[in-house]
């Protein structure tokens, strides 16, 4: 059938394409092709975004595949190094860090300033996937109390930068990892209590903002020029959405700029305000099946890291998609947390990817190890 | 979950995948609030909100606080707001900004230095909503453009409020102005949360009291629910949250004082500061020259800041709180207080002065040649005797000194309530081991003690510190923070929130010792260095003159002011507090390149403590008294 130059193309292609996964591709493809397209209607009067994005998307491909060639027994190699790195870096933030918009994030290395939190939302899942699994066959109450001063002492430091968002997500990805090793349901039940408990403790180390924005949550109207007027017009594009949305280019809440931060952590709002509930589906669809493939992934993954690496990664991204849709349907306090594959902005575009590349890495190689 | 040697892979898998379904079963419920929520908002509340994006029409206009006011303590006042009709341009919301500019101009008259300035913040304040075109339109330009209104989409008339400093260059440098937000302000507005609170607001203090007080002044933002048409402009106001104004700060500052204080400089260049001992509270604050704080409430023209910037005078810098200068001779009465502090002189030992102290194979000379004969300390102070403390710097030696001076506020900021303090520099071992580099830098000789007894050597300080230790002596010790705030008003509810008096230090000096220095100084007024200036005073008064060396000599030179340069002349600079019994002002005066401080600073002491105590006012500034005592 194929003709005689046709072949070593095809070789080469499949070679290529061998440790790309075809249905997490195609569904991270399709979640792309959506963001572009909100992105077209949000960033209309920056158009410069659209080709910002366009380049975001393809360097963080090559992140992708790049890192889905990758053994999972090299992943577990960079697990100690990327997260000491890190937390380093972290360090470093809170001594000399540059202060952008209010908050210390920026690391100036001359060159280029680096945002080291974003490091920990992959390093974390690494570093304590790579340390249960270390204690597999041993794994007591000491394991799990180190594992979370591991979670515990970069989470406070991204914390107090402020950055609530990244906070919250690197939580979430080494409490995942705590999760599905195993800890005991007794415990899990206490760690969730102490956490509630602490929550007043809590109260009064949060700055003056971020206690702002919880109030809001519960009552909006006492803040309308600032948190509040968020959750109010975004709820109110949401709403007016109805059931088919008003239409690509046509939502009178992104264009007539009642929505702030429209191309990034609200384009949910642009989205559910042109595409409507039926658009919310598809994308819940879409969002559902990529978490499902990548549980599907850890589940049938071979050694005790990769199932813990794959299923925090997919957690992570689902986390990802349920604080950003909740933030701007309003039942969730603003934190700065974008919608996965669909915001503006090449740092998440890039984290999300790796997530990505690990999975398939952990796929593609799950017959190597079986032995 | 215990596990033995034997690892059960089976079961591991199963208890993993156990969690993966739990996890699974999370996340679906999780989406189905989600799509609950949507379902919710976008089927059973549509038609509410679709309502409401129709009405989204209706916009949130902030509406700005009225600043606060600032006035002294006698009430009146120094910053103040007027309402005035400004034509402004929203850049965003216009296609081709110059030429809409070129429309106006047949309404409205728009000068060069207009467009100049509206090209600059559309620059520096990229972002903003508002960018005003010309400022304080007449009623006749008001009308002619309102029925034109509707050729010109983004350009608007609005009634704003203007800062206005109605006396000028008076206390300028304690006043400060507020300017527009630039994107530093920006930073520091979100810093500290307050982003929606300056909603609106587009001036901000960017120096003195306008920027320290900043949170008082402002107030609260309030807001408006306005409905606006399809170009954005409001037709119909719905709601109102009305805003709280900004307090009014009322100042210890005597502005009468402060003037009187500012007429006796003339226009020399120079400091003063005036404290009241029992509080710190500030009454005079100066320094020249000052500068018009008006010309920044619009965003300065250039050529106004490059004079003001580039002026050798340096108009801009707040002397009196950053500018440092040694303290020359006014060191003197500290120095002696602690050799008898550390028991190191008695009043009554005495020296013989023959003009200089020598020290290795240097030579520290006495402006007086020949010397002052038989010197003890009452005598080293009222005629300002070097020797006596070059010879008493060398005893005490440099640790001692610093730690001793250290506790009247020497070298440290004092706190007081407006930015950009210098700490001054009060030397020590372990400061120049802290200030060099070079290890053969940091070594502290024998040597640097002693011009730095006689107030010369690496001693910088500023005025503000120079007459909060005055101030520290005039009370026997106790040392008060220094304050312009006198209270804070709250407008609507005319509760006051006092600065109190805040005691910064109670310094533990012996009785006679401190007396015997409160007798000499006022010694230097009757029979010393300040007699001159000071002669037929109505009051008793405590005094120190000192001359301050800009750059060095050489020893076998004589100092002649009118061959230096004069940048490179002396600072005269006094020290001085009144009455003995109950001191009710403390002072330092400085009087840049004026040469001997009786002659210079002395003067222009005496008319602020003649207008502060007794009420009399020179009109013109006093004549200088030619020829001189002592030296100092």
């Amino acid at each position: 059938m194929r003709g005689p130059l046709q072949q070593p193309f095809m070789n080469l292609w499949l070679r290529f394409t061998d440790k790309i996964d075809p249905p997490l591709f195609a569904l991270a493809f399709a979640l792309l092709l959506l963001g572009l397209i909100t992105l077209a209607s949000a960033a209309n009067d920056t158009p410069s975004r659209i080709n910002a994005q366009a380049v975001s998307i393809l360097v963080a491909l090559t992140v992708m595949w790049t890192v889905a060639q990758f053994q999972p027994q090299t992943l577990m190699r960079f697990a100690v190094p990327v997260y000491a790195f890190g937390l380093v870096l972290l360090i470093a933030v809170a001594l000399f860090g540059d202060v952008v918009n209010g908050a210390r994030r920026w690391l100036n290395l001359g060159v280029t300033r680096i945002q080291p939190s974003e490091i920990m939302k992959i390093a974390m899942p690494l570093m304590l996937a790579w340390y249960f699994h270390r204690y597999e066959a041993t794994l007591r109450l000491r394991q799990y109390i180190v594992a979370s001063l591991l979670l515990i002492i970069p989470v406070l430091l991204i914390a107090r930068q402020p950055d609530l968002g990244t906070a919250l997500l690197v939580t979430a990805a080494g409490f995942y990892v705590i999760f599905l090793a195993g800890l005991s349901w007794k415990l899990l039940l206490g760690m969730l209590l102490a956490a509630g408990a602490s929550l007043p403790f809590l109260w009064p180390l949060l700055h003056d903002y971020q206690r702002r924005r919880i109030l809001t949550l519960l009552d909006p109207a006492t803040d309308p020029l600032g948190a509040g007027y968020h959750i109010i017009q975004s709820t109110i594009a949401v709403g007016s959405g109805g059931l088919a949305g008003k239409g690509w280019l046509k939502g009178t809440q992104a264009h007539l700029e009642f929505l702030p931060e429209r191309s990034t952590d609200f384009i949910f709002a642009v989205y559910s305000e042109e595409f409507g509930l039926l658009g919310n589906c598809l994308l819940l669809l879409l969002y559902l099946l990529l978490i499902g493939r990548g549980l599907a992934i850890a589940a049938n993954a071979p050694t005790f890291f990769a199932r813990l690496l794959a299923g925090a990664v997919t957690l992570t991204f689902f986390t990802y998609a349920f604080v950003n849709m909740g933030m701007v349907s309003g039942i969730l306090p603003v934190v700065g947390v974008p919608l996965p594959l669909i915001s503006f902005g090449g740092t998440a575009l890039v984290t999300l990817f790796l997530g990505i590349g690990i999975l398939m890495s952990i796929h593609r190689h799950r017959k190597l190890v079986q032995t | 979950m215990r596990l033995t040697e034997f690892k059960d892979h089976q079961r591991e898998l199963y208890h993993f995948q156990l969690r993966i379904g739990i996890a699974g079963a999370f996340v679906l419920g999780a989406f189905s609030l989600l799509l609950l929520r949507f379902i919710y908002l976008q089927i059973v509340q549509y038609d509410y909100y679709r309502t409401k994006a129709e009405d989204n029409r209706i916009s949130i206009v902030p509406i700005m606080p009225n600043r606060g006011l600032i006035v002294d303590r006698s009430g009146t006042v120094l910053a103040r707001n007027y309402s005035a009709y400004t034509l402004e341009i929203s850049p965003g919301k216009v296609s081709d900004v110059e030429k809409t500019i070129n429309e106006l101009e047949t309404l409205v008259e728009i000068r060069a230095s207009d467009r100049a300035r509206l090209k600059r913040l559309m620059i520096e304040a990229k972002g903003a909503e508002s960018l005003p075109i010309r400022t304080r339109l007449t009623d006749e330009e008001v009308a002619r453009f309102a029925v034109n209104r509707y050729r010109f989409p983004g350009v608007d008339i609005q009634a704003r409020l203007f800062r206005q400093y109605p006396l000028k260059e008076l206390a300028s440098q304690v006043t400060g102005y507020i300017g527009r937000i630039n994107d530093r302000d920006v930073e520091r507005i979100d810093e500290t949360g307050l982003a929606a609170n300056y909603k609106g607001t587009d001036h901000i203090g960017k120096t003195g009291l306008e920027q320290s007080y900043e949170a008082e002044l402002h107030g609260v933002t309030g807001y408006e629910q306005v409905e606006v048409d399809s170009a954005g402009r409001g037709v119909r106001t719905l709601s109102r949250t009305s805003p709280t104004p900004g307090n009014n700060l009322v100042l210890t500052l005597d502005i009468k004082l402060q003037q009187v204080a500012e007429q006796a400089f003339g226009d020399k260049r120079g400091a003063l500061v005036a404290i009241e001992p029992a509080t710190g509270g500030i009454l005079a604050f100066v320094s020249k020259p000052g500068f018009d704080p008006n010309l920044f409430v619009d965003g300065i023209d250039s050529a106004s800041w490059e004079l003001l910037n580039t002026s050798p005078d340096r108009p801009m810098v707040n002397r009196a709180l950053a500018g440092t200068y040694p303290p020359g001779s006014t060191f003197k009465p500290y120095m002696a207080l602690a050799a008898l502090e550390l028991g190191k002189r008695t009043p009554k030992q005495t020296i013989s002065d023959p003009g200089y102290f020598v020290f290795g194979n240097h030579r520290f000379r006495d402006d007086k040649p020949g010397g002052h004969g038989t010197v003890d300390m009452y005598k080293s102070i009222v005629i300002s005797c070097d020797t006596y403390y070059y010879m008493l710097g060398n005893d005490l030696g440099i640790d001692n000194i610093s730690r001793f001076i250290g506790q009247f506020g020497f070298g440290a900021k004092t706190g007081i309530d407006i930015e950009g303090e210098s700490a001054g520099v009060l030397p020590s071992q372990e400061w120049k081991r802290r200030r060099f580099k070079k290890p053969e830098q940091q070594k502290w000789y024998a040597g640097e003690t002693i011009s730095v007894g006689i107030g010369q050597g690496y001693n910088a300080y500023t005025p503000l510190q120079m007459a909060q230790a005055m101030a520290a002596i005039a009370n026997n010790g106790a040392m008060y923070r220094p304050h312009l705030v006198n209270y804070v008003e709250n407008i609507k509810s005319g509760a006051r929130t006092p600065v109190e008096p805040r005691l910064e230090r109670a310094i533990a000096l012996k009785p006679e010792n401190l007396e015997f220095i409160q007798r000499a100084l006022a010694g230097v007024n009757i029979e010393g260095t300040g007699a001159r200036a000071f002669a037929k005073a109505e009051y008793t008064s405590a005094g120190k003159t000192g001359t301050a060396q800009v750059v060095a000599i050489k020893q076998t030179e004589k100092y002649d002011e009118k061959r230096v340069a004069e940048r490179h002349r002396d600072h005269a600079l006094f020290i001085a507090y009144a009455p003995l019994e109950s001191p009710k002002i403390a002072l330092a005066v400085v009087v840049e390149n004026a040469g001997f401080g009786a002659r210079a600073a002395a003067p222009i002491a005496r008319q602020v403590l003649d207008y502060y105590l007794l009420g009399k006012r020179v009109e013109e500034p006093a004549v200088e008294v030619a020829g001189e005592e002592g030296d100092d």
